[in-house]
Order: C-alpha cells, then sequence, then structure tokens
C-alpha cells in the first residue's frame, strides 16, 4: 500500500519538478542549477515553496534569548543576503532554499522534454557483451565475507529449538559451523552499450573565464543527457595550447595557459586514445571540441582536417565543435570545417556566442539522436 | 489503534508501571495509548501534525522531506508525540533503548494530563482524530468531483490565511455575531440619567444630553456598516460573507476548525513542555530509573533541556519556571511582603516553609497558558540566573545583537512573541469600504511593519475568495498606509 504521506510527497516533488521544468531553460544559461553533484542525485537549489502570511519581517521585531555576552555581542547575520537587507526591495520569495534530489534520469528526462531531444540510437549490434554479477540463491558453503547472518541464525535457532536448548527467558543464540548460510552469486551476461565521451578544450589564453563556464555548463548537460541514453559512459578530458595532454575533470575546467593554438594536437591525441583504448566497435564514441577558433596557422587547420576526415569522424558517432565566442572575437576555424564538410551528417558545428546560446548549442549537438 | 501495532509484556508492564507512578503523583489523564512505530512512520505522523489521517496536501510532502532528510543526516530524532484526544494516543520510536521508553512514557502522561486539566483546552475537540480523518474523506471527494488542482490551490489560500482567527475568543461561535436588529429600536432614544423632574435640568445638562446624542449617532452610523465592530475572526466572516461555492465554505470551515484545533497547543508551548519534562525527569529520577540506566538517562535528558547559545528552549525555560514557582511557592517567596521586601539577603534567605509549591503548580498548570505564565511567574532572579537577553538586528553591521539584559524590556519582548503567537492582529474594519463591497482589514499596528511582500501575495489569495478589491489599512516606515489589491495590481495610498 502506498501510504498517504508518500502520495503528499509525491505531489509536493512534482510541485518542485514542474517549478525546475518551468524555469529550466533559465536554469541552464545561468549555469547555477548545479548544487551537489553526488553519484546518482544532484542536488538543485530551488527557491522554498511557502504559503504567503501577513506576518513581520523577522529582522524587524527581534526576540528573547539567552547565553552570556554582553550588550553589543553580535550572535550572528541578521539579514539574509539575498533580501539585501532592505525590508521591501526583494519581492521575490527567496528567502529560505530548498535542496531536492534529482536523479540524473529525471534530469535527463526533463532536458529532453524541453528540448525536444530524440532518443539515442546506438550503432552497431547488441554485439557487446557485459558480464553482470547478482547475488541470488543461498548456499551451504562459501566465503565468510558471503555470510548470511538473519539465515544462519534463523538456522540456528531451529536447531536450538528442536534441541531443546533455546531459552525464551535468555534468548541467546549461537551459530554452530553447519548453521551458516552463504549467499551465492551468479553471472548473468547482458548485452550492452558503452559511450565514451572525449572533451576537448582550448586553454589558449584568448579563452576566459567566462567562456570555460560556459563549456562546463554545457559539458554538464551534454553528460547528463547521454548518461541517460548509455548504461556505460566513460569520459576523457584533453586540454591543448600548442600541445595537448590528458587530465582529469578538475584539471579540464580550471586550468588556464597562455600559449599558442595547436588544434591538430589535441585530435592527434584524441585518435590515439581511441585506438588504445576505446575501439570503435565496441564504443559509442562522442568527441567534443570547444575553443575559439583561432587556430594558429592554416597548416595546422589542414592537418586538423585530415585527422578528422581519415580517423576521427569514421569512428565516431558524431564529431561535435563548439566555437565559443570569446572577447577577442570568433576565429576562422569554424568556417574552414563547413568548407571542407559540407556534405558530411555526423560533424556538427555549433556557434555558441553567450551562456544564452548554450541552450541552442545543446540542441545542435543532440538534436540528430546518433 | 492507527497502525495496529501492540506492545511487548515487557513494555506492557513498564507503561502499568509508570502510568502508576503518574497516577501517584496526582497527574489526571485521559487514557493513553502506545504505539510502536518506526522513524519512517513517526515522521509521517509528524508531518500530518500527529495525525495518521490528513487531508491531502502537498505541505505535508514539503515538512516530510525537511523532516526525513534532516533524521537521514542524523541532524534531529522525533522521540514523541502525543495527540491531544480522547483517548491519548502516543507514538514510542521502535529504535529507542527500554530506558527511552520509560522516559517518553512519563513525558507522554504529563502532556496528556496537561491536555485534560488545562482550561485552554476545555473547548477543543476530544475525538479530532475522528474529525480530522472525516475532513480528510470531505476534502478527497471534493477533489474527486472537483479536480485536485482546483481544490489545492483554494485550501493553499484558506491555509495562507489559516492564522487569521481570533485565538483568545473562549468559544469559537462568539467570536462573530451579526448583529440583531430588533435590539435596535430600544437603543435608539438618547441616554437620560434618570432623575425626578425638578432635579433633571441639573442632572442632565444641555452639555451632557448633546454629548449622548452624538454618541448616538456615531452608533448608528456603525451599525450601517459591516461588520459594526472589527471581526478577528477573518476566517468565519469571510466563511458567512463572501460568494463561495458551497464546497469552498466547507474547506474553509475545515481549515478554521483545525486551525482553532491547534491553537492550545501553540499558546501553552512553554508550559506544556515545561510540564512533561517537569514530570519525566521526577518520575524517572525518583522512581523509575534503574541503576544501570543513569547515565543514559542524563544523556537524554540534558540534550532535551539543552540550550544552545543564543537560542530559547521551551523545554528548558518551562522547567525551569515551574521549579522556580514551586519553590518560591514551597518557602513562602510571594504576596505583599515579599513584593515590597528589597533587603537581598532577607530575600535570599527568606523561607516560610509553607509548603504549597506542589499544590501551586498544580494550580498553575490548569489556569495559565504561555502568556499569562510568563508575564506573572518570571521574576527579575529567575531572568538573570537563567541569563536571559534581548536581542535585534544592527542595520549598520548587518547582525543581530544582544540589545539588553534590562528584566523589563526582556518581558516585554517575550510576551510581544507570544502574544497572538507573534503574529500581527489583522480584523476586518469594513466589508463595504468606499461603498463599493471592496474589503478593508485593519492592522493593529504594535511598532512593527508588515512584510510587505509577503502581505500583498496573501492579498492576492483573499482577493480570489471575496473577488473584489482587498485594502489593508497599516504603517509602513512610520507613515499610514493603504494597500490595495484589485485583481489586477498592487497599489498603495497615505491616508490620514
Amino acid at each position: 500500500m502506498v501510504s498517504r504521506i508518500e502520495r503528499d510527497h509525491a505531489r509536493f516533488r512534482d510541485i518542485v519538478k514542474g517549478k525546475i521544468k518551468q524555469n529550466l531553460k533559465d536554469y541552464i544559461s545561468r549555469g547555477e542549477m548545479i548544487g551537489r553533484i553526488g553519484k546518482q542525485y544532484v542536488s538543485i537549489p530551488v527557491p522554498r515553496i511557502d504559503l504567503p502570511r501577513f506576518r513581520y519581517g523577522l529582522p524587524e521585531t527581534g526576540g528573547v534569548s539567552s547565553g552570556d555576552g554582553e550588550v553589543g555581542t553580535p550572535l550572528g547575520p541578521a539579514y539574509d543576503p539575498e533580501e539585501g537587507g532592505q525590508g521591501d526591495a526583494g519581492n521575490q520569495p527567496g528567502e529560505h532554499e530548498l535542496e531536492i534530489d534529482i536523479s540524473f534520469e529525471e534530469l535527463a528526462k526533463m532536458l529532453g522534454e524541453e528540448l525536444e531531444l530524440p532518443r539515442i540510437e546506438p550503432k552497431g549490434s547488441s554485439r557487446i557483451e557485459a558480464l553482470k554479477r547478482v547475488y541470488r540463491g543461498v548456499h551451504l558453503i562459501g566465503p565468510k565475507s558471503l555470510v548470511h547472518f538473519k539465515r544462519t541464525y534463523k538456522e540456528a535457532l531451529k536447531r536450538q529449538l528442536v534441541a531443546g536448548e533455546y531459552d525464551p527467558d535468555d534468548p541467546i543464540i549461537i551459530p554452530i559451523k553447519k548453521d551458516f548460510r552463504y549467499r551465492g552469486w551468479k553471472d548473468i551476461i547482458q548485452p550492452q552499450y558503452n559511450a565514451l565521451i572525449v572533451y576537448m578544450m582550448d586553454v589558449s589564453g584568448s579563452m576566459g573565464d567566462e567562456q570555460k563556464e560556459i563549456v562546463r555548463t554545457e559539458s554538464f548537460w551534454i553528460d547528463t543527457w547521454l548518461r541517460s541514453q548509455y548504461k556505460n559512459l566513460e569520459t576523457r578530458y584533453i586540454i591543448h595550447d600548442a600541445s595537448a595532454r590528458m587530465v582529469d575533470k578538475d584539471t579540464f575546467f580550471r586550468t588556464k595557459e597562455s600559449g599558442g593554438t595547436l588544434i591538430s594536437s589535441a585530435y592527434k591525441l584524441c585518435n590515439i586514445l581511441i585506438d588504445r583504448e576505446f575501439s570503435p566497435e565496441e564504443w559509442n564514441i562522442y568527441p567534443f571540441h570547444f575553443s575559439d577558433g583561432d587556430n594558429w596557422s592554416s597548416e595546422d587547420t589542414k592537418i586538423c582536417i585530415e585527422i578528422l576526415k581519415n580517423h576521427l569522424i569514421p569512428k565516431s558517432n558524431l564529431f561535435c565543435y563548439g566555437q565559443v565566442v570569446s572577447r577577442y572575437g570568433s576565429g576562422q576555424f569554424i568556417k574552414d570545417l563547413k568548407e571542407n564538410f559540407k556534405e558530411e551528417e555526423k560533424l556538427i558545428l555549433s556557434t555558441i556566442e553567450s551562456k544564452d546560446s548554450i541552450i541552442q548549442s545543446i540542441k545542435d549537438f543532440l538534436g540528430k539522436g546518433k | 489503534m492507527i497502525y495496529g501495532t501492540v506492545l511487548t509484556p515487557e513494555l506492557q508492564k513498564l507503561k502499568g508501571e509508570i502510568e502508576a507512578h503518574a497516577h501517584g503523583y496526582g497527574l489526571d489523564f485521559f487514557e493513553t495509548i502506545f504505539e510502536m512505530i518506526d522513524y519512517k512512520q513517526i515522521n509521517e505522523i509528524a508531518s500530518y501534525g500527529g495525525f495518521p489521517t490528513r487531508y491531502p496536501h502537498w505541505r505535508f510532502g514539503m515538512d516530510y522531506d525537511r523532516l526525513s532528510k534532516s533524521y537521514q543526516f542524523g541532524l534531529h530524532k522525533i522521540y514523541e508525540m502525543v495527540i491531544n484526544n480522547d483517548p491519548c494516543y502516543a507514538y514510542l520510536l521502535n529504535s529507542n533503548s527500554m530506558m527511552d521508553h520509560k522516559l517518553v512514557m512519563a513525558h507522554v502522561f504529563a502532556h496528556c494530563d496537561f491536555f485534560k486539566c488545562n482550561m485552554h483546552f476545555f473547548g477543543s475537540n476530544r475525538k479530532m482524530m475522528d474529525e480530522m480523518a472525516n475532513h480528510a474523506t470531505k476534502i478527497r471527494n471534493y477533489m474527486d468531483k472537483h479536480g485536485i488542482g482546483v481544490v489545492e490551490d483554494f485550501i493553499d489560500i484558506c491555509l495562507s490565511i489559516e492564522n487569521l482567527i481570533d485565538y483568545y475568543a473562549i468559544n469559537q461561535e462568539d467570536a462573530y455575531k451579526p448583529i440583531k436588529s430588533d435590539e435596535e429600536g430600544s437603543k435608539n432614544k438618547v441616554y437620560k440619567i434618570k432623575s425626578k423632574q425638578y432635579m433633571d435640568k441639573y442632572i442632565n445638562p444641555e452639555d451632557f444630553l448633546k454629548q449622548q446624542k452624538e454618541r448616538l449617532d456615531k452608533k448608528k452610523e456603525k451599525s450601517k456598516k459591516t461588520p459594526p465592530e472589527p471581526v478577528k475572526d477573518v476566517l468565519y466572516f469571510l466563511q458567512e460573507q463572501a460568494p463561495l461555492e458551497t464546497w469552498q465554505k466547507d474547506v474553509l470551515s475545515i481549515i478554521r476548525e483545525e486551525s482553532y484545533y491547534f491553537s492550545p497547543q501553540g499558546q501553552t508551548k512553554i508550559m506544556n513542555e515545561g510540564w512533561a519534562s517537569y514530570w519525566h525527569s521526577k518520575i524517572m529520577t525518583q522512581k523509575a530509573l534503574r541503576d544501570s540506566e543513569v547515565i543514559d538517562f542524563a544523556d537524554h535528558h540534558s540534550g532535551t533541556v539543552y540550550m544552545r547559545p543564543g537560542s530559547l528552549n521551551p523545554y528548558k525555560l518551562g522547567l525551569e519556571l515551574f521549579r522556580d514557582i514551586e519553590e518560591r511557592w514551597d518557602k513562602g517567596q510571594f504576596g505583599k511582603d515579599w513584593d515590597e521586601c528589597d533587603d537581598y539577603r532577607v530575600k535570599k534567605n527568606w523561607d516560610k516553609k509553607l509548603g504549597v509549591g506542589k499544590e501551586k503548580i498544580f494550580e498553575v498548570r490548569r489556569l495559565y497558558n504561555d502568556v499569562t505564565f510568563i508575564d506573572t511567574f518570571l521574576t527579575p532572579e529567575f531572568a538573570e540566573g537563567f541569563k536571559l537577553f534581548t536581542f535585534d538586528a544592527n542595520k549598520r553591521t548587518g547582525q543581530w545583537e544582544i540589545s539588553s539584559r534590562e528584566f523589563q524590556k526582556i518581558k516585554d519582548k517575550l510576551l510581544f512573541s507570544l502574544t497572538n503567537f507573534g503574529q500581527p492582529f489583522i480584523s476586518v474594519e469594513d466589508s463595504n469600504y468606499k461603498n463599493r463591497s471592496e474589503l478593508l482589514l485593519l492592522h493593529r499596528y504594535e511598532g512593527f511593519d508588515l512584510k510587505i511582500s509577503e502581505a500583498r501575495r496573501t492579498m492576492e489569495g483573499v482577493y480570489k475568495i471575496w473577488k473584489r478589491p482587498i485594502n489593508v489599512r497599516t504603517i509602513i516606515q512610520g507613515e499610514k498606509k493603504i494597500l490595495t489589491y484589485d485583481g489586477k495590481e498592487h497599489t498603495e495610498e497615505n491616508y490620514d
């Protein structure tokens, strides 16, 4: 039976989710949505939904309390920073924030509905097989670490009852060796789709903090969406200026270099990575590259096109290039790509002018369902 | 039985034992039924204000969300829940130790005694458990008929004004009475003091008669107004006068009834918790506690009455006040002599060995509520010993600051925060304002401004009930203002 509170709880969550969905586009472009990110949930701060009342503004009235201290001893902040201290100023109900846990699945669903993203058709058939270990059944032998305590004690209790050793007033149950029961497992073979996302970012001097913020926000949403589509998702991060290297996620978003830009270095590294670890037969591969498009030389651009044509595009499901407009303007690279890959469906280009264009760009990248 | 749980024989025995102790001390309570439930169930029950069945509403879900999260994070744990009902229902948390159960039982019996014996509870419905279930059924039926969203939206509006009742009305039904027209006739004559005819012009001089006439005119003027006198029970006024559909009236009356039901508990929070803490500690330390449980008891009890620096714990305040009263009345530290004595040394050693402390605290628990309790029994000595202070916001630094340790200021502020639950007094002044059947609400100004943003949102809700413009007369930053919401936009204007 679903208890009443669960229904009310679900109703409450629906209302909150409705609010998030309503404002999803704002959340995306402001990039503030992401609170704590856990393994399965993301905590999203939402303005508390409350019922308005006739009441006093709190800082006005003060109160009574107890403890040590002289007159004038400060006790803590009295004003909500958001309200700015002016009784009348804030007309938004932003008082207390509520944190709501939303699973990535739900978030992706919202994103999908909001941006009308099609589901992705994984390439290849289900020929990739993965072993899955499930624990089921109880066995008489097994390792200590898999002792099934409840069953063990049940056996011991049974034995003691039969033997007449059980005293209800002093219920001490001690299992002996033959009482022990162990969990058993079975390996199941399941078809599985794997996906790899390679994020590449230009960290040369011309990419400022704002541009990186855009990349950060966009990659969060891309991650969320692809994660909902593939069970097994790997991500790799590559940064480059004149040379490229693999980094972890933190470094990816924080590093700022000042060198020139050789995009080919990143593409080469990406290609090596795929060849070494992720065979295209088994993996759905999604390289994303973000840059301001100011490549060092047209020579290098030629090399890039070469690598794309012969290696990266054939190996990938999609190759996405997002050109972020920086304060130095937008570079030539996107135009070069456009000219050279007029017919190529697997290459997607998108210009991201500001935070507001993130939504359109996500749509560009993921709107094809590949 | 709500969850239909049965106490284990051990707990059953314990219950009998504690109950006997409680009776032995003179506590007087309804039959009390304990149920053993798990933390999920206790969070559920707590979200519903103690009742197993309430009407469906998301607010309960929100409370549940908050409670279960803070339980999971280990921030709090609900030890005890008890419902003012006959029989009283109380809940025990199954993860608690035997000592905890004992303590909770002792605490609960004292609460039940308070519910039964405090006069502010005399008017409360002792079959509220059934009533709440009826409310739930009714509202669920309305939802089936009119749609969940429609009913829920209306409940939202009612809840946002659920505090606009007359908390101090002795009888709910007296709170608002329409005037009877037949009474008017006799009152239409100018008042004269009875006198012999030859004395009449001295006893009822012209001036006096004129004054009386004016008074009568004023009264007549007033009686044309609806309501003739301001109505504090705004909910009842709306229920009777607003153009609502039958189901809406019913929902409004349900919210109002529940609001009145919870009101005595709100009015006696400090006393009720203090009373229960007083008795659990007495019963435990004098009777029920076993040697091996002393440490656990001390730990639990100190947790209950712990005062985080800078906050006021009603359990502790109430407990200490009851103990203080008991001591003072035992020693005879009251009355004219005591009040007039200003020799500190004499006062300190004052002991007339009257021994009427116990009698007194039983009397106090019968007659007082938090406001009168603090007003009567908070003494300067107590405030000092308890390290009470007032705090206010410092506009310059944006910090709360200790603003005073003066007794009178502390008392005033404490009483202010308790009177009307520290909420503004709002009453219906005129339902035909500007002769355009607009509603005029009056905020009785007590020196503090309303929170305007929220007042406006509340007015939007009231508009949906009244369906004509809503006005609120108040004072904002020293200026007399009338806030108006006409269904489309908010305006404000000054008045004299």
